[in-house]
């Protein structure tokens, strides 16, 4: 009898607990959910043509954010194309040289740590480089900050693609006479292409909404400029200053640029799961 | 015979000439590579090195002006060059622990549903949504806590723009990262550990809190360090909400500062000098403690990696 009413107890106590689990996870897909939802309301509503075709409007009067978008995909293409090549290189060198040596496993173990690094003391570091020698922020230092983030995304997701080509392959294609930096072009990375796609995809997404390196690199651009050599607009500082700007123009500017940030990074980390995804099945 | 060989031979000879060309292009575009894609791997070094060497270099007028007293000092005047960084300091930790407090119970709660409770259908949708989280920019975060959670939290508690709603909002965005980790760390509790607690009579609590929590807790502690990494580095979504008043409050519904916050609405406009200086002096302080907190956490991780391979 005893017994009985003891294990009721225990029983209780689980069932308390896993409901507790329960709503822990509705309060996280109930917070995601408030946000996109606020988001997508906010934001939808802000959209217009002239959030395209105009550009930044001095404060109290309406406009457009075509200058901040343009400027952002600058910087943003350039900073992929200075730092997935050294990201995709260096996960190469981890993945298939450096078997073994004790440089690889510092290697490894530092990039992991700069993967989850303070994103503004890179804007700190690349302004000491970048821009105090120089003397003006420019689109090329606010592009050479988001490649140092995205190095380590596009190394890490590299090595871990490298490293599922199987071994057989490798051994096929040295019996056929290949010297090793062929094998590696032609066979391993055709073999691992949608993985290494897929690194550079996320890592894109990743800086794509990046603010904190910009605000003391590329700084910011009220017109329209082709010159990266000086300050470029970017949609992340065009957000973080008009959001908090008074105007109501403004703010709701800073929701149509939110809402472009938005929908482009997740359409891209869903094409990046896409992409993995059919490489697994 | 003799004139077949004669025929063969300059061919022969052509053949074998290119054969070696090819070879020799191959030797020298094999070791080209090599070193391309070693060098391609030290700018990783050469990253971290560049960091820690700037801030130090930024900060050294700061350090030889104040030593360690810039640690302990509230004042932060720039026209009187007086600065501490005490505030920020304070402000980083309590909105960390904050968000800690939050985001570790929910955290596992949502890696104990997906792994224990969830009905495998919706195993994958639930996670990708919970992960989603992680995906969306900072800035964003930002945003939503002051147009969305600062006006509701102001008519709750009568404070919108606080250390605590920094807090809440720096615990949303690290959710995604303990919840995937534990429940990564989850997965890997050999069944047989837990069938024999079945088999005992437990409950699923029981099974939970007493196998699965035991045998899984250096990866939990390594995925609330690796989070905690994260919140104390955050820079956007703190300096929307975090009110920046450069203050110590022992009232966390009371607006205070970052470290980060602190760097992003001040250093654009700071004059150079010790301002700037005591400025970067916050970033590598910053940097050395993310550094610490987030090594940790690897090596946390490391060691599990390690038990599971072996």
């Amino acid at each position: 009898m005893k017994d009985v009413s003891k294990y009721r107890v225990r029983a209780r106590s689980s069932s308390i607990w896993m409901a507790l689990s329960v709503a822990a996870t509705a309060l996280g897909l109930g917070m995601l959910a408030l946000i996109l939802g606020s988001l997508f309301w906010n934001g939808f509503t802000s959209l217009s043509p002239r959030v395209f075709t105009e550009m930044t409007p001095p404060p109290g009067s309406a406009g457009g954010l075509l200058n901040a978008i343009v400027g952002s995909l600058m910087m943003t293409a350039l900073g992929v194309l200075v730092g997935a090549p050294l990201g995709i290189m260096a996960g190469t060198w981890l993945a298939e040289y450096s078997a073994g040596s004790r440089l690889a496993s510092v290697v490894r173990f530092i990039n992991d740590i700069l993967l989850s690094a303070p994103s503004i003391v890179i804007g700190l570091f690349i302004y000491t480089v970048a821009v105090a020698p120089i003397g003006r922020f420019s689109g090329i230092a606010g592009a050479l900050a988001l490649a140092v983030i995205v190095i380590p995304v596009t190394l890490r997701t590299t090595e871990d693609m490298l490293r599922l080509v199987p071994t057989a392959l490798r051994e096929a294609a040295y019996a056929l006479g290949m010297p090793r930096s062929l094998v590696i072009r032609k066979v391993i990375y055709s073999a691992a292409k949608s993985g290494i796609v897929t690194g550079v995809l996320l890592a894109v997404a990743r800086i794509s909404g990046e603010t904190a390196p910009l605000l003391f690199t590329a700084l910011n651009n009220q017109f329209f400029s082709w010159d990266m050599t000086r300050p470029v607009a970017n949609l992340p500082y065009v957000i973080f200053q008009f959001a908090s700007s008074p105007y109501k123009d403004a703010q709701s500017l800073a929701w149509a640029g939110a809402i472009i940030i938005t929908m482009t990074v997740l359409a891209l980390s869903v094409t990046a799961r896409s992409l993995s995804g059919s490489r697994n099945s | 015979m003799v004139d077949f060989a004669m025929q063969a031979n300059p061919a022969q000879s052509q053949a074998a000439d290119s054969r070696a060309r090819a070879l020799a292009r191959f030797k020298l575009s094999d070791a080209v590579f090599g070193w391309v894609t070693r060098l391609s791997a030290l700018t990783v070094l050469l990253i971290l090195s560049g960091v820690i060497l700037s801030l130090f270099i930024g900060a050294m007028p700061t350090i030889q002006a104040y030593g360690l007293g810039f640690l302990t000092s509230q004042s932060w005047n720039p026209p009187l060059e007086k600065f501490g960084a005490a505030p920020s300091i304070y402000g980083t930790l309590v909105t960390s622990v904050i968000a800690m407090l939050i985001a570790v119970p929910v955290g596992v709660g949502v890696a104990i549903f997906l792994t224990e409770l969830c009905p495998p259908a919706l195993r994958r949708p639930v996670g990708i949504a919970i992960e989603l989280l992680a995906g969306i920019p900072s800035i964003i975060y930002g945003m939503w806590g002051f147009f969305v959670l600062n006006p509701f939290l102001q008519g709750v508690l009568g404070s919108g723009l606080s250390l605590f709603t920094a807090g809440v909002v720096l615990a949303i965005m690290v959710l995604p990262f303990i919840s995937s980790i534990t429940r990564d760390v989850f997965e890997t509790v050999p069944p047989m550990l837990k069938e024999s607690a079945y088999g005992l009579g437990c409950t699923r609590w029981e099974v939970i809190r007493s196998v699965v929590i035991p045998y899984t807790r250096v990866g939990i502690i390594g995925g609330v360090m690796l989070a905690l990494g994260r919140a104390l580095g955050e820079t956007m979504a703190v300096t929307f909400v975090v009110g920046n008043a450069n203050r110590i409050s022992p009232n966390w519904l009371d607006p205070g500062t970052t470290i980060s916050a602190t760097i992003a609405n001040q250093f654009g406009e700071a004059e150079p000098g010790l301002y700037t200086s005591s400025l970067m002096t916050l970033g590598l302080l910053l940097f050395l403690v993310t550094f610490v907190v987030l090594a940790g956490a690897r090596l946390m991780l490391m060691r599990l990696e390690r038990r599971a391979g072996a």
